[in-house]
């Protein structure tokens, strides 16, 4: 037999397009069986009990992205989150922080996805293509692995203290897809478009206290790649102070 | 009222979308709509890979592309059109080289060359893949190659009608969600890359966004469907939430296992075993749970697909998407306990009618992908060729349409464009001073219906039973009302205006599985379990006719080099 328990969930409610309306906690109580995930949830709110509450979902797999926020304080995806993981009946949702809501849980990426386009998220080859496939160790491959995983959530672009004091910096997950880049042995970027990472706006913005790390729900770790491209960054110095080559 | 108007209008940037926006970029004006961010589209979440003879697999030396037709062409039992088959794993080996090209990250072989691993149905393991994130993967690099190409996109955006007029299409009407705004779009050449019809299951393994709206969409403007009752219920489901298992783990070696601990798919396919094609594996499973020999949940009944004899090094390596799954979402570690499954609904076969060029009966209108049935799957498609489709198909839309706007396409007529954005104007005023009943519930009893009706095994009185409550589901949608007239970020009423779409999908797929008396791929029907080539080696294609009921028609399967015989795995 299941057994449902009741819960309490108080969601933000704002919406952009009333300026004049201060956002608000609206409370909705809700019966709830073991399993059921923080998405399952809105869902039901949305479809049973207030359908203007707003959301974005899809996947509910956490592979796709969409349903990152803040749930009893913690930023992770609706979708893999266990309403009953909290220890408490009450369930507290809001907003990913860093960016303007539009409404209720629905906040504007636009700046996220400006930051993602800043650091050219392709490959870049200078070398013709060969026939087949370019060649790549399983080394090579496994270099990149971790950052690969990458869901582009924003889950680290709205725990990063330093957005939140610097809407100018690119923020983790945008320097990850350029550790991803400069990581992969196909790759053959020019120095130089290093260098436009190489301020506070870049790689040495970075505080280094992990935040981005904690609110990865796949397990990517973005200050790797920071560290990873200061270090390139370093090195590229000593090399030009040094003449000396690669 | 805002008009917008553009060379191509592209709608969907999954692979297939995505693919045909980089083909025409840099000679046209063109517009990706999605409903979702394109990195959102559902194309993110498949897993196991994409299919093509490259023969780099010590096991695969003498692969080639013909074999790899033949696969899919017997896969497809023989339902598929042998030309559109030859075109697609022709391609094959193009497509993935130029993937990786695009910077695409593959798992490799220790000679450095892509990856390949068995798949089912396949003689041969052709399947590439970057571990069990093949289409996260695939997605991301065609979406990084839109960004370095400046592709024109416009995110959740919904479309909600297709302009045509005496068989030409002139644009789209379409809904900014942010924004709350109807636009309408003139547009030369439409594509339609909207994705599959999950959603109208009630057990499915897609995305909530996969309603199947744009194939209604497509159909309700005059554009005929094709094949519609074959539908793929894939066999391995997380027991609950229904999250896709990837064939990868039975690649890599996985057991299926009853509650006698017997391996039981060596009773249906005793040389593929649990690598049969995912029709027959799907009902051997679906047998074993009616004959009981199944493992109790309390979220349902299931079989196991057992991993623990692979070990953590390798669950690790090939699978660490699906331990994560497992570990999220069901608290399972598969390198230490089997995972719970069932079959459910997985993939569309059936879909727009289109050709081996992507084009449609309407003039200035094509289709790709999983919306679309060229068709390259017939009754049955195999793993690891869908991906292959939405990015060959998606490249080829781009040649046929840059060949359609190079030859001197109509000019869109704009008015007839807004003239369908007034009706979209109507629907939501009718809507939001609507009557009682509630989107969720209808999609719900239909979801239900079709899962108990019309699933793996089908019958003449449950596929009419279907009908009939499809029939009464309609009636009740005309008083179908919405809680706010607010119109940005308004899901439920993006919801209630896709519920008409899903109905008439629904109604196209029970309609063709009560008429289809044979069983043919997906298609089982217990009441005439044999396939029937004299009667039914034909195509399905269903028009709207007086805007409630399908009207069906037959068409020739084209076959070119392989003769249809008995399907033996």
């Amino acid at each position: 037999m299941i057994t449902a328990s009741a819960y309490t969930f108080k969601i933000l409610r704002a919406d952009r397009k009333k300026p004049d309306d201060t956002p608000r906690f609206q409370t909705y109580r809700v019966k709830v069986i073991p399993g059921l995930t923080v998405l399952g949830v809105l869902n039901r709110i949305r479809d049973e009990i207030d359908g203007t509450l707003s959301f974005r979902s899809s996947c509910r797999s956490a592979v796709c992205g969409s349903c990152a926020m803040v749930i009893n304080g913690r930023i992770d995806l609706a979708c893999r989150t266990q309403v009953a993981s909290f220890g408490t009946n009450t369930i507290i949702l809001e907003p990913l922080p860093n960016m303007e809501i539009v409404k209720d849980l629905v906040v504007d990426m636009t700046p996220f996805w400006k930051m993602y386009e800043t650091v050219k998220p392709w490959l870049i080859r200078k070398s013709t293509d060969p026939e087949k496939e370019i060649a790549q160790s399983e080394e090579e491959r496994s270099r990149i692995d971790q950052f690969i995983n990458c869901i582009l959530c924003a889950c680290c672009y709205g725990a990063c203290p330093v957005i939140a004091r610097d809407p100018e910096y690119l923020g983790p997950a945008a320097l990850a897809k350029l550790e991803r880049f400069v990581l992969d042995s196909r790759d053959e970027r020019p120095d130089i478009l290093l260098d436009d990472v190489n301020n506070e706006r870049g790689v040495w913005g970075c505080d280094t206290v992990l935040k981005c790390i904690e609110a990865c729900p796949k397990d990517v770790r973005p200050t790797d790649s920071i560290v990873g491209l200061r270090k390139a960054l370093v090195g590229k110095k000593v090399r030009r102070l040094f003449g000396t080559k690669k | 009222m805002m008009t917008v108007s553009h060379d191509v209008v592209i709608v969907g940037g999954g692979l297939a979308g995505l693919r045909a926006a980089v083909g025409l970029c840099r000679k046209y004006d063109v517009a990706l709509l999605s409903k979702v961010h394109p990195i959102r589209s559902h194309s993110i979440a498949a897993q196991g890979g994409i299919n093509a003879a490259l023969a780099n697999n010590p096991d695969s030396r003498d692969d080639t592309w013909e074999k790899h037709t033949f696969d899919t062409v017997k896969g497809s039992d023989y339902l598929a059109d042998q030309d559109a088959v030859e075109i697609m794993c022709r391609e094959a080996p193009g497509i993935v080289y130029e993937m990786e090209h695009w910077g695409c990250p593959f798992s490799r072989f220790p000679d450095g060359s892509i990856a390949q691993r068995p798949f089912g149905g396949a003689g041969y393991p052709r399947t590439c893949y970057s571990t069990d994130l093949t289409g996260h993967v695939l997605l991301n690099t065609l979406y990084e190659r839109a960004v370095m190409m400046g592709v024109t996109v416009y995110p959740e955006w919904y479309v909600t009608a297709l302009a045509t007029d005496d068989g030409v299409c002139h644009g789209v009407v379409a809904f900014d969600l942010m924004n709350g705004q109807i636009v309408p779009i003139a547009a030369k050449a439409t594509i339609f890359a909207t994705g599959g019809y999950g959603r109208v299951y009630f057990y499915s393994t897609n995305a909530l966004i996969n309603t199947g709206s744009g194939i209604g969409i497509a159909y309700k403007a005059g554009v005929p469907l094709k094949d519609m009752e074959f539908v793929q219920f894939h066999p391995t489901g997380l027991i609950g939430t229904n999250i896709l298992m990837t064939e990868a783990c039975r690649g890599e070696g996985g057991y299926l296992v009853n509650n006698k601990g017997e391996r039981f798919m060596e009773k249906y396919a005793p040389k593929a075993m649990e690598l049969a094609p995912r029709d027959i594996v799907s009902r051997s499973i679906q047998t074993e749970i009616n004959e009981d020999r199944y493992f109790e949940h309390p979220l349902g009944k299931y079989i196991k697909l057992d991993l623990t004899h692979l070990g953590e090094k390798k669950i690790l390596a090939k699978l660490p998407g699906i331990r994560k799954i497992c570990l999220d979402f069901i608290g399972i570690d598969p390198i230490l306990e089997p995972i719970p499954i069932m079959p459910c609904q997985h993939y569309s076969m059936g879909g727009i009618d289109t050709n081996a060029r992507t084009a449609t009966e309407v003039q200035g209108f094509f289709a790709a992908g999983e919306c679309a049935c060229v068709s390259v799957h017939g009754g049955n498609r195999l793993g690891g060729n869908s991906l292959l489709e939405t990015i060959v198909f998606g490249k080829i839309a781009a040649g046929a349409i840059d060949e359609y706007l190079s030859s001197g396409a109509a000019v869109p007529k704009e008015k007839i464009v807004i003239r369908r954005a007034g009706d979209l104007e109507a629907r939501i005023a009718a809507l939001v001073s609507g009557g009682t009943e509630k989107t969720f519930v209808l999609h719900g009893e239909l979801a239900k219906t079709m899962s108990a009706n019309v699933g793996i095994f089908r019958q003449r009185t449950e596929t009419e039973k279907a009908l009939e409550e499809i029939g009464r589901i309609k009636e009740r949608y005309r008083n179908v009302g919405i809680s706010s007239p607010s119109r940005h970020m308004n899901y439920e009423l993006m919801n209630a205006i896709e519920l008409e779409y899903m109905l008439d999908v629904a109604h196209t797929i029970a309609l063709g599985a009560f008429l289809r008396e044979e069983s043919r791929g997906a298609h089982f029907r217990t009441d005439f379990p044999k396939r029937d080539d004299e009667k039914w080696l034909k195509h399905t294609i269903a028009r709207m006719a007086d805007g409630t009921n399908p009207d069906i028609s037959f068409r020739d399967v084209s076959i070119t080099r392989y003769k249809p015989m008995e399907r033996v795995y």
